[in-house]
């Protein structure tokens, strides 16, 4: 008896290892922790999350190596995410930006 | 795609969810990787172990390096994970899934996860590694991912050659170059979608996969599920992931992540004087030999006698020759007994039986390739962060 039990729960086992991402299986529907990171406070952090946080969360900019010229370096940045990546930044909101980040991090 | 009022309302949600501090419930633990701003979360994905969290949207893990002490072969869960952009496709149905071939093609075609996996399989084991490991510990720093050593991973992956694929569609007299895109796309339609290329006699080397399989599973999703590309002995921006378009081009591709991005000095060894600019760049290709102790932490405290030291050694396809390790900084050095070869592509496992004292030592490690390539004792340095090779030390003292 407990040895059909054991069986019965091997083959169980062994049909839901074989379910995930097998040929015949349903849609993915992998699911991402939350996210981990946050903008620290600072000033403008409001365009910051707004611009910055629509294309990639914060710890792209938190884990950046400290600089010893911060807002040039945070300046070509900002600059490569415009020109590069096509990053939609209101002009005016380039130099908020740029601000938060020499200021900041 | 979304346009840039989706985009501000993402943002804000993103914000609302931070400002309630719900993101901090799946972070474990914290890790201090040995460089300045080295502390990263351990974080749990699913079909992964905990992991270093580089950053979340989109997910870059990185492999805890404890992990390469375990033998040879990467376990799918512990395995690094790369992305560039933040549109993944999280939905993906394996069973609608097409991969497209076209170009210059005599026939295009369109197949099914169904009809790849009904094609004649082969397996190859290879080294997967970031072209930016290990770029925290570039000095002076430079932007990007900041990584220690533990984006890298061996595994054996199981598909179909490329050249099979490419030969049923027919190349086209004339046709230059591959170009490959994953399922992976940007949040803005203004970002350059990440589409890598390569030359059409690599392409069809017979080497360069189509793999469904790692270790015996399926690809986990993170790693590029359903199908990705395996570009042996060649840096990870290659190996494209959720791929689905396959494209023949009687070209050089001049997109932005091969024009631009990914580029390395068109210099001796691809360095350049730190702190400046190369001239000219070419896109970055092999990987540089490297090799690592992986039983004895930086830092540790040993007990004095016998102790066998173990690691690995890997480079761009050559094969490992001789693995030479010093316990005295340098000074004299010991050939390693060489582990099992699991070909030319793979991790080699090397292990050094040696006596220590009291005292503090300096432990080193060196690979030469057959082809003679060997690691340097001083960094090498380029803008981007990539290569780094540098013979590597772990400080370790004795009572």
């Amino acid at each position: 008896m407990q040895r059909t039990a054991l069986l019965l729960a091997i083959v169980l086992f062994m049909a839901l290892a074989a379910g995930f991402g097998s040929v015949t299986a349903a849609p993915v529907n992998y699911q991402l922790p939350d996210e981990v990171a946050a903008f620290k406070p600072g000033p403008n952090l409001e365009v910051v999350q707004g611009n910055c946080g629509a294309c990639h969360s914060a710890d792209y900019i938190s884990t950046q190596p400290p600089m010893k010229n911060r807002r040039e370096f945070w300046q070509a940045e900002v600059t490569k995410m415009i020109k590069v990546y096509g990053a939609p930044i209101d002009d005016a909101d380039i130099g908020k930006i740029v601000d938060y980040l020499a200021a900041t991090y | 795609m979304l346009d840039r009022r989706d985009l501000l309302k993402g943002a804000g949600l993103a914000a609302i969810a931070a400002t309630l501090n719900s993101t901090k419930a799946l972070a474990t633990d914290t890790v201090t990787l040995p460089f300045v701003n080295g502390e990263r979360p351990l974080v749990k994905y699913p079909q992964k172990r905990p992991m270093i969290g580089l950053t979340s949207r989109p997910p870059q893990l990185e492999t805890p390096f404890a992990v390469f002490n375990d033998g040879p072969i990467t376990a799918n869960n512990a395995f690094f994970v790369r992305y560039h952009l933040s549109d993944l496709p999280y939905n993906l149905d394996p069973d609608k899934f097409t991969l497209e071939v076209k170009g210059r093609v005599d026939k295009p075609l369109k197949l099914s996860l169904r009809d790849i996996r009904k094609m004649k399989a082969t397996e190859i084991v290879a080294v997967n590694q970031c072209s930016g490991n290990s770029r925290g510990f570039f000095e002076p720093r430079v932007a990007g991912g900041q990584l220690a050593n533990g984006a890298m991973g061996n595994a054996r992956w199981r598909g179909v050659p490329l050249k099979t694929v490419l030969a049923m569609a027919g190349v086209q007299a004339g046709a230059k170059q591959v170009t490959f895109n994953g399922m992976d796309g940007p949040a803005s339609d203004k970002t350059p979608d990440f589409i890598k290329a390569l030359d059409l006699e690599h392409a069809t080397d017979g080497e360069v996969m189509l793999a469904y399989g790692m270790n015996g599973e399926d690809l986990p999703f993170l790693n590029g599920f359903p199908l990705r590309l395996i570009v042996p002995g060649y840096y990870g921006t290659y190996w494209v992931k959720h791929l689905n378009e396959i494209t023949v081009i009687d070209s050089v591709y001049d997109g932005f992540w091969m024009k631009s991005a990914y580029r390395i000095p068109d210099t001796p060894n691809n360095a350049v004087e730190p702190g400046t600019a190369p001239k000219a760049t070419i896109p970055i290709n092999r990987f540089t030999i490297r090799s690592f102790i992986t039983s004895v932490p930086d830092g540790a405290k040993l007990k004095k006698g016998g102790i066998t030291l173990r690691g690995i050694a890997f480079d761009g396809g050559k094969g490992i020759k001789e693995v030479a390790v010093s316990i005295d900084g340098g000074k004299t050095w010991t050939n390693a007994k060489l582990g099992k070869d699991l070909g030319k592509y793979s991790f080699r496992e090397w292990q050094l039986p040696v006596k220590l004292t009291t005292g503090a030592y300096e432990l080193k490690v060196r690979a030469t390739s057959n082809s003679g390539e060997t690691q340097p004792d001083q960094p090498r340095w380029n803008p981007a962060g990539y290569l780094r090779n540098v013979v590597e030390t772990v400080r370790v003292t004795v009572a």
